[in-house]
């Protein structure tokens, strides 16, 4: 019956990207669980370092590291925490829309914005949109190590050193639960003062070395691991996202087949009934 | 029982060792140091080697850390690892391969290799051999 064939068509064609969008769901929820693990793993180390670096902030007001101290902004920097892939619903959209609309804030205040960017997404973007980037690194995969954000960083802590920029903020998606992701935009620099009661007690560490040499390296392994936390945290909000997307394009596809199946039947009953009056006034006639 | 204090190691990629210990050896940037309970707090830059513990069960235990930080508290040790993996697993060959091939390229330095980054690599490999064989002595092989 040449009836509905292009529906037909259609309707397999549809049915085909049902099968796809279905298999990536399944594929990124067992991904999610896995980035979700990564994320619990690294929080020890993240939770003692934090302790550890505002305990000397609170107990050594003598020395105070660069990285401390405020300066009046001229310039900030971003380091942007995007995915490698796309098909993750409006997770990078509104990331970037946080960070479009800090550096919007800065510039009416006169400071521009160096961006550090970590995913191909992002630097896609700022590429386009015309940020500055003075770092990327894609390709981070589902398992990422800290040696991937070193470099990243170091690049960024440097240009602050160097008073290139007074202000670093670390942009990325907060995994809130499985449904939602939200994107904050956090000071990374010159570090806040914790308001922590527990640690404003007065005893001190024994250094070893000086507590100069020992803050120094121990405040870029503080940023590095906050960073690499952040990427751990995109990852599980990434896989979280995709799956949501993937999800509700799947139950799209489901409804679309749905119209199309009524449409075609519709079409097809139209045509017998057609062909049956057109037999039957042939009968009469006779 | 004898005293214990409570000890975390933790790289920031996964956690490596969380109990409590009878007491903890580890190599800091001005050498071995040990630590027992009741230790002042403390705050330390570890260089690559291994740390050895002693846990509540009396069981020793020696773990293989490439740098980091050590902070003691009272009653709590913490070591920051930069990269710690189980000793156990490490692959003494690689090890003594690696620690060939770094020392082949501080011989020959105007091969355009780093001279800072050969001698990294020859410190670690040195440290990791030292893991495996304070391991071995363990073990008694």
């Amino acid at each position: 019956m040449a009836v509905g064939k292009e529906i037909r068509n259609q309707i397999k064609s549809i049915k085909n990207t049902q099968k796809i969008t279905s298999a990536m769901e399944m594929v990124a929820a067992s991904k999610m669980r896995k980035a979700q693990s990564a994320m619990q793993q690294g929080k020890p180390y993240a939770t003692n370092i934090r302790n550890v670096v505002s305990h000397i902030a609170n107990a050594n007001p003598e020395y105070k590291n660069e990285y401390m101290v405020e300066r009046p902004v001229k310039r900030v920097g971003f380091i942007v925490i995007a995915t490698d892939r796309g098909l993750c619903g409006g997770l990078n959209i509104n990331l970037f829309k946080a960070v479009v609309r800090t550096m919007k804030s800065w510039h009416d205040q006169g400071a521009a914005a160096d961006i550090c960017t970590i995913g191909a997404k992002g630097a896609t973007f700022f590429n386009n949109y015309g940020g500055n980037v003075v770092a990327a690194v894609r390709n981070i995969g589902e398992r990422p190590a800290v040696a991937d954000v070193i470099g990243a960083v170091k690049v960024m802590l440097d240009s602050y050193l160097n008073e290139k920029i007074d202000r670093l903020y670390l942009v990325s998606n907060e995994f809130v639960n499985t449904m939602t992701q939200k994107p904050t935009v956090d000071q990374l620099l010159p570090l806040q003062p914790s308001d922590d009661k527990e640690l404003q007690h007065h005893w001190d560490y024994i250094y070893e070395p000086a507590p100069k040499e020992l803050l120094d390296g121990l405040l870029t392994r503080y940023i590095e691991s906050l960073v690499y936390q952040a990427v751990v945290e995109n990852n599980a909000c990434e896989q979280a996202a995709r799956m949501i997307a993937m999800k509700s394009a799947t139950d799209n596809a489901g409804d679309i087949i749905k119209e199309l199946q009524l449409v075609y039947n519709k079409a097809r009953q139209a045509a017998i009934t057609q062909e049956l009056s057109e037999i039957v006034a042939g009968a009469a006639a006779v | 029982m004898a005293m214990t204090m409570h000890c975390d190691i933790a790289s920031s990629e996964a956690r490596i060792f969380s109990g409590r210990v009878e007491s903890l050896v580890a190599t800091g940037v001005m050498g071995d140091m040990g630590i027992l309970p009741g230790h002042a707090a403390l705050l330390t830059a570890l260089v690559p080697g291994p740390v050895r513990l002693v846990t509540q069960a009396g069981e020793e235990q020696i773990y293989y850390v490439s740098g980091g930080y050590l902070e003691v508290q009272p009653g709590i040790v913490n070591i920051l690892a930069d990269t710690a993996i189980r000793a156990d697993d490490m692959d003494e060959v690689q090890a003594e391969q690696a620690k060939r091939e770094a020392e082949e390229a501080v011989l020959n330095r105007d091969a355009a290799f780093e001279y800072s980054r050969a001698a990294t690599q020859l410190a670690e490999a040195a440290a990791q051999i030292r893991t495996i064989q304070q391991l071995r002595k363990k073990l008694g092989k």
